[in-house]
């Protein structure tokens, strides 16, 4: 996209008084820690749109932020921890899920969401997402999906298209991307939706309904990045990519996940994917327990937690 | 902190940009519903072109761009809620200026 095509005239712009202040602060603001802003994400990226749905998500949900914590990997979406104004935990790379875990069994009042990008959560952290959700523990996971490794300079990631360039494929990437969907719900998570940065509401009401999920709930959602992967593969800007998501997705709720996966050609099937109810982690360890033990055994934490 | 003044005021809402924190990204011209912004010809300190309302007569104060927007620059408003705003704050001043013994101020 070039800009001059979308600038203003210039006889409008005489018109435009660019000193207004609002007679409020933005809202999502308070949910940041505005002494870390600006960002570090490159003009495009589709992370802060996240971020901001996220804020107006937690807004919205009315939870108490003392009750909320974000845990985050390695990697540009893995800053996300850093710039929420909550209890935060900035982890050792692909292991966000293991201290996820920990936070969510030691606090069981807590609402935990794991906010990461796709090379943290499946290439180097996927033995910990597959486990995590087997054992069906309670958390959201967020996984910004932009089909690289954006901070360490546009490796081939578990995600990367067929065919497109990357700095370690220069040829053409020939590794068969993973369907992420598909893997959460053949690990057994219990929410999996996908969703691009183009829907934004939809995202909001998925990111509420991740949290109040009982369960392990997993959203992905594609995001473009400008820098590496869409300049690399000469795929514009990262309006250009998102505008690609809005003319080429489809919505498709209770689709099955095999069916989903992202390709060069095939319109991208947004929705959410699967919605079961299965005990939690810490509901079935309490009744293996109580049916073993019986009165010797004290219930921990679960669906009785005191909030 | 004078936000806008009603003399002016065309269309339903109107947006407000912070034009030192924007990047240039293009997702509130990209996707405002009305097609009401534009670029701005000048550049903000950091290089970029920042949105500006071309048209205000369409906005609408919807806030679809503030919602896109990655960088928390822009924000939409409704002129009613803008109104209803300057109302509670001007009858926050009202009850401070009549109750010259406010608790905890002195002088």
């Amino acid at each position: 996209m070039n800009p001059t095509e979308i600038m203003v005239s210039d006889a409008d712009e005489k018109d435009v008084d660019t000193s207004r202040v609002a007679p409020i602060e933005n809202p999502v603001l308070s949910m940041l820690r505005q002494d870390r802003l600006p960002h570090i994400w490159c003009p495009g990226c589709g992370i802060g749109t996240v971020v901001n749905c996220f804020s107006r998500a937690l807004m919205s949900s009315g939870h108490d932020m003392n009750n909320v914590a974000v845990v985050s990997g390695i990697g540009c979406t893995g800053r996300v921890a850093g710039y929420m104004n909550l209890d935060s935990f900035h982890t050792t790379h692909g292991r966000s899920i293991p201290f996820a875990t920990g936070l969510r069994l030691a606090n069981p009042g807590l609402k935990v969401v794991v906010f990461s990008g796709d090379g943290d959560l499946f290439a180097i952290g996927g033995n910990h997402f597959l486990h995590a959700a087997r054992r069906n523990l309670d958390m959201l996971i967020v996984c910004v999906n932009n089909f690289t490794y954006g901070m360490t300079g546009g490796q081939v990631a578990p995600t990367t298209p067929l065919k497109s360039t990357q700095s370690t494929m220069p040829f053409g990437n020939f590794e068969p991307p993973m369907n992420l969907p598909f893997v959460a719900d053949a690990a057994g998570a219990s929410y999996v939706a996908r969703w691009t940065v183009f829907h934004i509401r939809q995202l909001v009401r998925a990111m509420k309904e991740g949290m109040e999920h009982k369960g392990f709930s997993f959203i992905e959602i594609m995001s473009p990045c400008p820098t590496l992967y869409l300049r690399r593969n000469k795929l514009g800007d990262g309006v250009d990519q998102v505008r690609y998501f809005k003319e080429h997705s489809v919505l498709k709720n209770g689709a099955n996940t095999q069916d989903v996966a992202i390709t060069a050609t095939d319109p991208i099937v947004v929705g959410t994917f699967v919605e079961r109810e299965r005990p939690t982690w810490l509901d079935s360890r309490n009744a293996q327990l109580t049916a073993t033990l019986g009165d010797r055994f004290v219930p921990y934490g679960g669906q009785n937690v005191q909030k | 902190m004078v936000s806008d003044s009603p003399g002016k005021r065309v269309g339903k809402g109107t947006v407000f940009v912070k034009v030192e924190v924007c990047k240039g990204c293009a997702y509130c011209i990209e996707f405002c519903p009305a097609d009401c912004l534009r670029f701005s010809r000048n550049y903000n300190a950091k290089g970029y072109h920042y949105p500006v309302l071309a048209k205000p007569e369409l906005c609408v104060g919807c806030n679809t761009c503030g919602q896109y927007c990655p960088d928390f620059a822009i924000m939409g408003m409704r002129y009613k809620d803008i109104d209803a705003l300057e109302a509670t704050k001007s009858a926050v001043n009202d009850d401070d200026r009549s109750g010259a013994e406010a608790p905890g101020r002195k002088s």
